[in-house]
């Protein structure tokens, strides 16, 4: 019988000839990752189990990227805790601030994570790097200490559910917007507990930047997973950072699936998810006069280099409008570096935009852009629920880059047509 | 395992920046997080629950970030077991790794109001709601799996027991 990637990937992990959705299972881990927010208690509970040494110091990734740099003492200390422990156990993968990026950009920049992988994560964005083939799921803090000291994890094998696109993408849209289509399509929890396969032409065609910020987001449907066969596309980016060996995968002809859902999305305009909830999503034409206060472009979803030129596009020559606050966040240093030499950090300047450096802070309300009662982002970022962003009684709108600095321009939500002149890509 | 409480019941896609909310996440501190427990769901609800208390929630409950301190401060607060119709994926692994009584059921929502008290047993596996002549309401089986992380106490105590 034929596997999915998915199904692929985990026996190959588990030692098994074959493996079925269902099946409980205890799988090689590849990569285990950890934040500030998360390690600190994986960290406590690996030495409460008695662990002495994590399994494999080039197999652990520890990123302190959420409430850095510092944002209080209390952060400062949960950063105390990951950063002695990463000595402490010689981890090759740590990155300290000024080196580190959000980490969902940065792993796969730093050939880190590979395709062919199974990566889990104690943050639930992991799913990101299922662009590159791998798979790769997001856990608790306890997964991971258990993850650290054995190097193992138990899985439930998920089904999985097919996604088919067809068609060419219109002017100003991208994968963000395919994704939010879909997971207004589905719901937040129509893949619950489930792999989501992306296949057809048009995923064929799409870049990395794309399929990483479609796979970011399957969580936001519910699943466990999400997944791209690995291709030349792939090959072009994995070459030049993988520094060990790596497998692609591909799912089998006669390959099982829970459902098979085809997209044409020819006939998708930018997307909008209102809020409190991701799956809230309208067409750009159908938004009407949504006044705004600030603007986030960046994140694990869109804060590579590609969104950052796409933003300049529209940012080049014109600037943000009275009273609203631009903020832009590159995701690691080396996007920051590109965006300075590429002389899209002027336009931003220009633009009237604060630039951060890469901090997951204000994606979830941490620091650097919280939100006061009753004002409204709209942000490049994942999730829009209550509090997301700052206070109970703010909003959150979730849009692509393009969107983004054009609502920053405009004061309120609008794609860049709306524009005086139109955007320029 | 048999639980009774007083029961508060939330609705769909109660999403773990709702149970607690990021701007607490500097610590790890149990008694902190228990203080700001479903705040941005209702942001009286630690004042009026009492230890031992159940909540009782819709579809996907704990969507949304991998937090353990959403389990963690439910658990903190005092809450004896969550009920609802379906959790999310890494809520429902988290829950079972650090050992918070969880239970699949779709029939006790409609069946019962805040305040009301109800009896869980989860051997029998049967929900009563105290002081009613109504039929005990059925509890999805727990997979064997996560029957045996329960009793060994979580999955750290559980990966060290299968060593030895």
């Amino acid at each position: 019988m034929g596997m999915t990637i998915t199904e692929k990937i985990l026996s190959r992990h588990a030692g098994l000839e074959e493996v079925q959705p269902g099946m409980l299972i205890n799988a090689r881990v590849d990569i285990a990752l950890g934040n500030d927010i998360t390690a600190p208690i994986a960290i406590a509970e690996f030495k409460k189990a008695g662990g002495t040494a994590v399994f494999d110091r080039d197999k652990v990734a520890l990123i302190p990227d959420h409430f850095t740099p510092n944002k209080d003492i209390h952060s400062a200390e949960q950063c105390k805790i990951v950063r002695t422990f990463a000595r402490e156990q010689r981890i090759t993968h740590y990155y300290e601030v000024g080196e580190a990026g959000i980490e969902h950009a940065l792993l796969p920049e730093q050939g880190i994570v590979l395709p062919g992988d199974l990566v889990i994560g104690a943050d639930s964005h992991t799913c990101t790097y299922g662009a590159l083939g791998a798979f790769a799921t997001g856990v608790g803090s306890t997964d991971l200490a258990a993850a650290m000291l054995k190097g193992e994890l138990w899985f439930r094998v998920p089904e999985t559910l097919k996604i088919v696109f067809h068609g060419r993408m219109r002017k100003w849209v991208s994968g963000k917007d395919l994704i939010l289509f879909l997971i207004g399509l589905i719901g937040v929890d129509g893949a619950r507990y489930k792999a989501m396969e992306f296949a057809g032409e048009a995923a064929g065609k799409l870049g990395m930047a794309d399929r990483f910020t479609i796979a970011n987001m399957v969580i936001e449907a519910g699943a466990k997973n999400g997944i791209f066969i690995p291709d030349d596309v792939t090959k072009a980016y994995v070459q030049g950072r993988a520094k060990r060996p790596f497998s692609f995968y591909a799912s089998d002809p006669d390959a099982r699936y829970a459902d098979v859902i085809e997209i044409d999305i020819s006939g998708i305009e930018p997307q909008v998810a209102f809020p409190h909830i991701p799956s809230n999503v309208r067409g750009i034409s159908r938004v009407g006069d949504v006044r705004i206060d600030q603007v986030l472009i960046g994140s694990c979803t869109n804060g590579r280099i590609e969104d950052l030129r796409i933003a300049a596009g529209i940012l080049k020559g014109r600037k943000a409008a009275p009273y609203i606050r631009l903020i832009i966040v590159p995701a690691t240093p080396e996007i920051y570096r590109m965006a300075v030499k590429e002389g899209l950090m002027e336009i931003f300047i220009d633009a009237k935009a604060a630039i951060s450096p890469p901090s997951c802070g204000a994606c979830l309300g941490g620091h650097m852009g919280v939100l006061a009662e009753g004002e409204r982002a709209v942000a490049t970022t994942n999730r829009n629920f209550v509090g997301r962003m700052g206070h109970p009684r703010s909003e959150v709108y979730l849009v692509n880059p393009a969107v983004a600095a054009s609502s920053a321009v405009l004061g309120r939500i609008a794609g860049p047509d709306e524009l005086e002149g139109g955007g320029k890509s | 395992m048999k639980f009774k409480g007083r029961i508060w019941k939330f609705g769909d896609n109660i999403d773990t920046d709702a149970i607690i909310p990021a701007r607490y996440l500097s610590t790890s501190d149990p008694e902190i997080l228990a203080a700001h427990c479903m705040e941005d769901a209702d942001p009286g609800f630690v004042k009026k629950m009492r230890p031992g208390d159940i909540i009782v929630a819709g579809e996907n409950f704990g969507c949304g970030s991998s937090r353990e301190h959403a389990p963690i401060a439910i658990k903190a607060a005092g809450i004896s077991c969550v009920i609802a119709g379906s959790f999310a994926r890494i809520f429902y692994r988290n829950a079972f790794n650090m050992g918070l009584p969880i239970f699949e059921s779709r029939d006790l929502q409609a069946l019962v109001s805040d305040g009301r008290e109800i009896e869980v047993d989860s051997d029998e596996g049967t929900i009563r709601v105290v002081n009613s002549a109504e039929e005990p309401v059925r509890i999805h089986p727990v997979p064997p799996f996560m029957q045996e992380l329960i009793r060994a106490g979580g999955l750290m105590k559980y990966i060290s027991k299968k060593e030895t």
